[in-house]
């Protein structure tokens, strides 16, 4: 059965994207929650921990036992406040936490720690990249503290699903787990592309708080959960239609998905007369549909007070600054930088990228490097190398300080580019530095003129045919010289210099 | 000022997850009202005065991002009405977070 | 031991027997056996002041107490003292039941702050007090496990909600006892049973462990039957302590040196406010006249005496019954029969909600409904700007008017309760006929400054004992024991004979009936 707002899980959109965009406009509301990677949770002491045996990551605070009580985690507060800085916000200057009330059974206390009317930041934007190149800005509205909820497991019924369960297991080593919950502001006027902007927003999102290394971001484990608004207003129109809430959308491929479902069906629902319904709903990633959760009787009234536990946070300004002024580069900005500073073309940067060596080649030309001859070091000799072992470009067993020293010892004339190869693969073989192989291996170019010039004439002399040919100013005839004497060293001389020497011995004029 | 019926005492012992009995919405509606009727007094001071939550002045009170040990599972399943695979058994869950 | 010799050092305060202990003229062990042997006594009489006798840990922290002292250590000034812990602060060799079914039997896996504090201050705990069910009233009828009698008259109420921790100290089950004042629920059931009691500045006693009520208003306080003993107690208990973000990291303020200080009789120089908006109409005759004469002993002990008026003192009630609902609500929330406690009606088919629900309803007594949903009404968004947000602000104003009082004054005195112990049942079915023994005492609570309640006689129309409250400025809590004490000197040697020797004595009267 289909009703206006469709109840039934799997219905394919009625609409295209572009279908929808002709009569509507769609605004988009995203709200990403973040989890913190702390060495403890955001009330106690416990251990932020993912994967650890059930229920051993608990304690009176955070299992919400009778008389336990919170104590806020300092570098929680840090974390927070410099993704709102990455984000371009504002830093409250009292900032306080909050109760927000309502029961489930994954909450112990419940009622959840988190921030009301005072988040910790607020009023920012960031800049999103989007696949053609332009930038997209997304305004933030406001990024607050609060804790994650424990995790239950389903038993019986329908296998690990809510519904139709028989009971339920709870594991609340995740709970009081630090969580930023980051909240924009409705994205309007992308029309087409809402879709594909709010997946660039959360990818984005994921890489600059990646950058700031404090979260894996990792959207399959659930350090990174996102929630996608979506409504539809008629063309032209400033009033928003009536939006849902599309919860836990996990990938980047779903948030993409998950708003273009969304669109099409509310256009579905409201162009055959329907009213859409406001309601929390689900995307199912095989399907790639929406389906509403069970209808509440009333809306939910979390009767948010201040929380008494913990007192108000009031960031100094020089504390703030010195996080500003530790903020890195965005990630996008600084492969922009990187790529007109080499001077690279779109498909060597992306080559780069997707060889994963855009890191490792940037720390070779840090080490001293010329970025021509440590990109193609990365990305030929020893991305082969990474390939016959394997294993992946960052695991190869040498650094990009190592590489720059092979480089620097190429272009100082002590190592052949044929030598420097075995010099690198005695670093791969655990022969210690790059000048330990050269050693150990006794590579080095022989550039002692005495010692060259004694193996030319041992040359020249066992062939004094060819020594009068090159007399005679046939000097080509050097080669077979040099070919005798490169053989002679091993190698190890450099042939132009040796090709040189021989004319000076037979007293050539050339 | 105040009016609380019994449908009012209803939906907050549903807020409140309190079954409560017929008697009781009869009696609390009557009990609450009274309250109310007190305590609703406070409606009349003036407006602009600025509302105090904490008492003690406190602010900026953080702990340092250091674990500590945490209870062994014996101890935290202890009290447990119903446990299982070293998890907390509970009651089938109908309804999703709000 | 013979009963005499029980009698005997269950008659002595805190700080004699301490002495005693520690001099190693009598044994921690036989203190404690004697408090052990009141507590059956008086036990017996149906006094139902205790919920948990935990005898054998209490002899054998005593043993270890009496080693130690031996080998020449002495943990603390109370050392080998027995000690009554009320039952809502967490004990992990006892249960912690809040006097409420839904905890019925919960042992909890860590020690509250001050329970630990006790231990290694080398008290010895005889056991868990009653209480009205989650310190939710002012009478003790609220518990799950019966209402408490009051020593004086077993008819009557000994107050709440720390009505055990009051009783045990006045009949001398124990010499000291902890309680939690939240709106007056130390001070009051002291002055009901004619003990001392002490609610602190907010901070300076850690609430870990407390379960809680109301968490911006609640405090952990000592009982005693002397100024010093209470005092004592304040001073092993107190301090700050990082597991509890709201408490002030400054020292305590020195109650004890304060106690012994004011028990040499003198406050020349000392200020002393009386509260006009806290006596006159409603106000039993018999109050006001212990009252007064107390006010007199003060100016005859030197100190100068003024009138002071804290006119938003009249909202204070109102005020305190939305927000220390409204944080009940919350607090209790956590009851639900998932993780510990009680759980009813779990038959495979019923769902989480509903059996939360149920939980809840059998487990939860009148009382503590009526809170929570009076706390659940205030917050909901329709009503918090009318009633939580207003009483907020109504919080700033109390504060506004005793920071202008504390200006003229170096304390406050008021009655502590407009009236004596009530007979039990009297305002069972009254909530708020009930909620006006908090009338003189909420005020301290809504500011988070200091209140102590000293016995000051008896009202002559029924014979019940009288507090004097003397409230002081936040972290100025030894001007409450200077006061205190030179108030306590001073009538005793007017009486001819200690106030806390004149508690009728329940164990006799059983057998001389
Ligand atoms: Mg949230
Ligand atoms: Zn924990």
């Amino acid at each position: 059965m289909t009703s206006p707002g469709g109840s039934s899980a799997v219905e394919a959109a009625p609409y295209t994207v572009e279908e929808v965009c002709e009569r509507f406009d769609p605004v988009m509301g995203l709200e990403v929650h973040v989890e913190l990677n702390t060495a403890t949770k955001m009330f106690c002491g416990c251990r932020n921990e993912f994967g650890a045996e059930p229920n051993t990551h608990v304690c009176p605070v955070c299992l919400g036992l009778p008389g336990s009580l919170p104590r806020v985690n300092a570098r929680a507060v840090e974390s927070a406040v410099t993704i709102g800085l990455a984000l371009n916000c504002s830093v409250r200057e009292r900032s306080g936490f909050a109760r927000k009330n309502y029961f489930y059974p994954d909450m112990p206390k419940n009622f959840q720690i988190s921030q009301y009317e005072d988040p910790i930041v607020f009023d920012g934007y960031l800049d999103v990249p989007l696949d053609d190149g332009s930038t997209w800005r997304v305004e933030i509205e406001r990024a607050h503290m609060e804790e994650d909820t424990g995790k239950s497991l389903h038993m019986g019924g329908a296998t690990g699903r809510i519904h139709g369960a028989d009971y339920s297991l709870l594991d609340y080593n995740r709970a009081g787990v630090p969580l930023i919950e980051i909240v924009s502001k409705p994205i309007t006027g992308a029309g087409v592309r809402a879709p594909e902007v709010a997946r660039a927003y959360v990818s984005a999102l994921r890489d600059v708080v990646k950058g700031l290394g404090v979260s894996d971001v990792r959207m399959d484990q659930g350090s990174m959960r996102c929630d996608a608004n979506v409504s539809l207003m008629p063309k032209g129109a400033t009033t928003f239609g009536t939006r849902t809430e599309t919860k836990n959308v996990n990938s980047l491929r779903s948030v993409e998905r998950a708003v273009r479902y969304e669109m099409g069906r509310q256009a579905g629902v409201l162009l055959a007369d329907g009213t859409v319904r406001q309601e929390t709903r689900h995307f199912d990633e095989q399907s790639g549909t929406t389906s509403p959760g069970r209808a509440k009787e009333t809306l939910a009234d979390y009767r948010y007070f201040p929380e008494p536990d913990l007192v108000p946070i009031e960031p100094s300004s020089d504390w703030v600054e010195r996080l500003r002024a530790g903020l890195p580069e965005r990630p996008w900005e600084r492969r922009a930088r990187i790529r007109s500073d080499w001077g690279l073309s779109d498909e060597e940067m992306r080559d780069l990228v997707n060889a994963d060596a855009l890191d490792l080649v940037a720390a070779t030309v840090e080490a001293g490097a010329p970025s021509e001859s440590a990109r193609s070091w990365w990305v030929s000799y020893l991305a082969q190398q990474a390939n016959t072992q394997g294993v992946a470009l960052p695991e190869l067993a040498i650094t990009p300080e190592q590489v720059a020293r092979v480089i620097a010892l190429v272009s100082e004339g002590t190592l052949t580019n044929k030598l420097a190869r075995q010099v690198v693969d005695g670093v791969l073989a655990g022969e210690g530095s790059p000048d330990d192989v050269v050693a150990g291996r006794g590579l080095a170019v022989v550039s002692d003129d005495s010692a060259l010039t004694a193996a030319v004439d041992e040359a020249l002399a066992a062939q004094p045919a060819v020594a009068e040919k090159i007399r005679a100013g046939k000097t080509k005839a050097a080669g077979a010289i040099v070919g005798a004497v490169m053989k002679a060293t091993r190698g190890q001389a450099d042939a132009a210099r040796v090709n040189e020497l021989v004319l000076e011995r037979v007293g050539a004029t050339s | 000022m105040s009016d609380i019926t019994r449908e009012d005492v209803a939906h907050l012992a549903r807020l409140a997850r309190l079954a409560v009995t017929d008697d009781e919405l009869d009696v609390f509606s009557g009990q609450l009202d009274a309250i109310l009727d007190t305590v609703g007094r406070v409606s009349e001071i003036d407006d602009d005065v600025p509302p105090t939550s904490h008492v003690a002045p406190l602010t900026n009170v953080l702990r340092a991002d250091e674990p500590e040990p945490s209870l062994d599972r014996e101890a935290a399943l202890a009290g447990a009405p119903a446990a299982e695979e070293g998890r907390f058994r509970v009651p089938r869950i109908l309804g999703e977070e709000p | 031991m013979s009963g005499s010799d029980t009698d005997a050092l269950t008659r002595l305060d805190a700080a004699e027997l301490a002495r005693r202990v520690q001099a190693r003229e009598v044994s921690s062990v036989e203190v404690t056996r004697a408090h052990l042997e009141r507590i059956e006594a008086v036990e017996r009489t149906g006094l139902n002041a205790f919920l948990h006798v935990a005898a054998d840990q209490a002899l054998a922290a005593a043993a270890a107490v009496d080693d130690e002292i031996a080998a020449g250590t002495v943990r603390s000034p109370l050392a080998g003292v027995p000690v009554a812990i009320k039952d809502n602060m967490t004990t992990r060799d006892m249960p912690t039941t809040c006097a409420s079914r839904i905890l019925d039997g919960w042992r909890p896996p860590y020690d509250a702050t001050v329970v630990r504090r006790l231990r290694d201050a080398g008290l010895v705990p005889l056991g868990k007090t009653n209480l009205d069910e989650f310190a939710m009233g002012g009478s003790n009828e609220n518990s799950a496990y019966g209402a408490v009698r009051n020593p004086w008259d077993r008819t009557r109420v000994p107050g709440g909600s720390s009505g055990g921790s009051a009783a045990a100290t006045a009949v001398g089950e124990a010499p000291l006892a902890l309680g939690s004042d939240t709106g007056g629920s130390i001070r009051q059931p002291g002055a009901f049973t004619g003990t001392v009691g002490m609610k602190p500045t907010y901070g300076t006693v850690s609430r870990y462990g407390l379960v809680a009520f109301s968490s911006s208003l609640d405090q952990i306080g000592p009982l005693g039957r002397t100024v010093l003993d209470a005092a004592m107690l304040h001073e092993v208990v107190g301090g700050h302590d990082p597991c509890d973000q709201t408490s002030i990291d400054a020292p305590l303020p020195p109650v004890v040196e304060a106690a012994l200080a004011g028990a040499r009789g003198d406050l020349a120089g000392v200020r002393v406010g009386v509260v006009t908006e806290l006596s006159g109409e409603g106000y039993q005759p018999g109050v006001l006249a212990a009252f007064t004469d107390a006010v007199r002993v003060l100016t005859e002990l030197g100190a100068e005496v003024v009138e002071v008026s804290c006119p938003s003192f009249t909202y204070a009630m109102p005020a305190y019954y939305l927000i220390a609902p409204s944080e009940a609500s919350s607090n209790l929330a956590r009851f639900d029969a998932m993780r510990y406690g009680l759980r009813v009606g779990d038959d495979g088919s019923r769902s989480t909600d509903e059996v939360m629900s149920a939980t809840r309803e059998a487990g939860f007594g009148p009382e503590v409904k009526r809170r929570i949903m009076i706390g659940t009404h205030a917050l909901s968004a329709g009503s918090y700007d009318a009633l939580y947000g207003k009483a907020q602000k109504v919080r700033t104003l109390i504060v506004r008017d005793f920071t202008a009082a504390f200006e003229r004054c170096d304390v406050l005195v008021s009655p502590t309760v407009p009236t004596t112990a009530f007979p039990i049942g009297d305002r069972v079915d009254d909530p708020v006929s009930m909620y006006l023994a908090d009338l003189c005492t909420i005020p301290a609570n809504l500011a988070g400054i200091a209140g102590l309640s000293v016995p000051c006689g008896l009202a002559p129309e029924d014979g019940m004992p009288v507090g004097l409250q003397v409230m002081t400025p936040a972290l100025a809590d030894d001007r409450a024991y200077r006061v205190g004490a030179a108030y306590e000197t001073a009538r005793d040697a007017a009486s001819g004979v200690p106030f806390a020797s004149t508690v009728p004595d329940p164990a006799a009267l059983e057998t001389a009936s």
